[in-house]
């Protein structure tokens, strides 16, 4: 996942998502909304700490990086319109992740009703063939 | 009448408060992710209620504005695995097994280890406090299975609840 400047075809959305109070307060970055397809990243931090004897980030704040990437990959969508709101997300948590790393999420909407988007996604730390974490969710639609 | 005069004295009611008060003080002032959030626990007996406290930081959506989902979920998340470890501390506190000393002194046993995580969002989460009561719905040697609700104004109407399976801790000894 690159940190450049998020291109033209970016969904507007984008800065929407990028604003986030929560998002903001946990240090996420929108990276890219494109078609169906969202990134997003967060930083290791102190605050975000769960085991304080690992320095492991708490799967809480893994699942907030998971639902708001879920969330941008549903709303841009080239069947969506309009917002979105999480009907239910499953995580899979499968190692801690690896204290002081940024964690990277990506997240595909792969199959759209006129009421349902589905989405998955992997939450990685810099190694790539060990995913951290694997969500499935569903998201409400606002169809043409 | 002289049976009842061999009999302990009950302890003192502070003396019982103290300990179980300090022990959930230690259980949850060591996570700083859960001071982040701004997530205390009520106690009443060994029952946890655990209270998300409003703040702006939680919102998501800052048209409707609405709680952001992940914060509800990490609030889920964070009840569970604390009344799991709360459910395992409890009876080592109450008979003497793990000092409190030990553990105000930073001596935390190991967390549960969340194996995997399922959330339902019922209603938007509205811009107030949150309340959150977890199930253990089993508790093994190595696998638990919790579930917890999560509700605002009012007990009977959730506005997201989760179950999750945990790893239990290696228990040495």
């Amino acid at each position: 996942m690159s940190s450049t400047p998020s291109s033209d075809e970016d969904h507007p959305g984008l800065e929407f998502f990028r604003g986030l109070p929560h998002a903001v307060a946990l240090g996420m970055t929108a990276h890219v909304m494109q078609d169906g397809h969202a990134e997003m990243s967060m930083p290791w931090d102190e605050k975000l700490v769960g085991d304080p004897e690992s320095g492991v980030i708490h799967g809480g704040a893994v699942s907030a990086l998971m639902d708001t990437c879920c969330g941008a990959a549903a709303m841009c969508h080239p069947d969506s319109i309009g917002g979105t709101a999480t009907i239910a997300l499953r995580i899979d948590y499968m190692r801690p992740a690896t204290p002081g790393q940024t964690i990277r999420a990506r997240a595909e909407c792969y199959h759209t009703t006129r009421s349902v988007a589905f989405v998955r996604a992997t939450a990685l730390d810099d190694d790539d063939d060990r995913p951290v974490a694997t969500a499935t969710g569903t998201f409400t639609v606002e169809s043409k | 009448m002289a049976e009842h005069s061999r009999r302990r004295p009950p302890e003192p009611v502070q003396v019982v408060k103290q300990r179980r008060d300090a022990a959930l003080t230690a259980l949850v002032a060591g996570v700083p992710y859960i001071q982040f959030l701004g997530i205390t626990f009520d106690r009443r007996g060994d029952e946890l209620t655990g209270v998300l406290a409003y703040s702006d930081a939680l919102i998501g959506n800052p048209l409707l504005p609405a709680l952001h989902g992940g914060a509800t979920a990490a609030f889920l998340e964070v009840t569970a695995i604390i009344s799991l470890s709360w459910s395992m501390l409890w009876p080592e506190i109450e008979s003497g097994a793990t000092r409190i000393e030990t553990l105000v002194a930073g001596q935390m046993p190991r967390l549960p280890k969340t194996i995997d995580f399922s959330v339902d969002y019922l209603r938007t989460g509205l811009p107030r406090d949150a309340y959150a009561r977890a199930t253990i719905n089993r508790s093994g040697r190595r696998y638990a299975s919790v579930h917890v609700e999560a509700w605002q104004d009012n007990r009977t109407r959730a506005f997201a609840q989760a179950t999750g399976h945990f790893l239990m801790p290696r228990r040495d000894g």
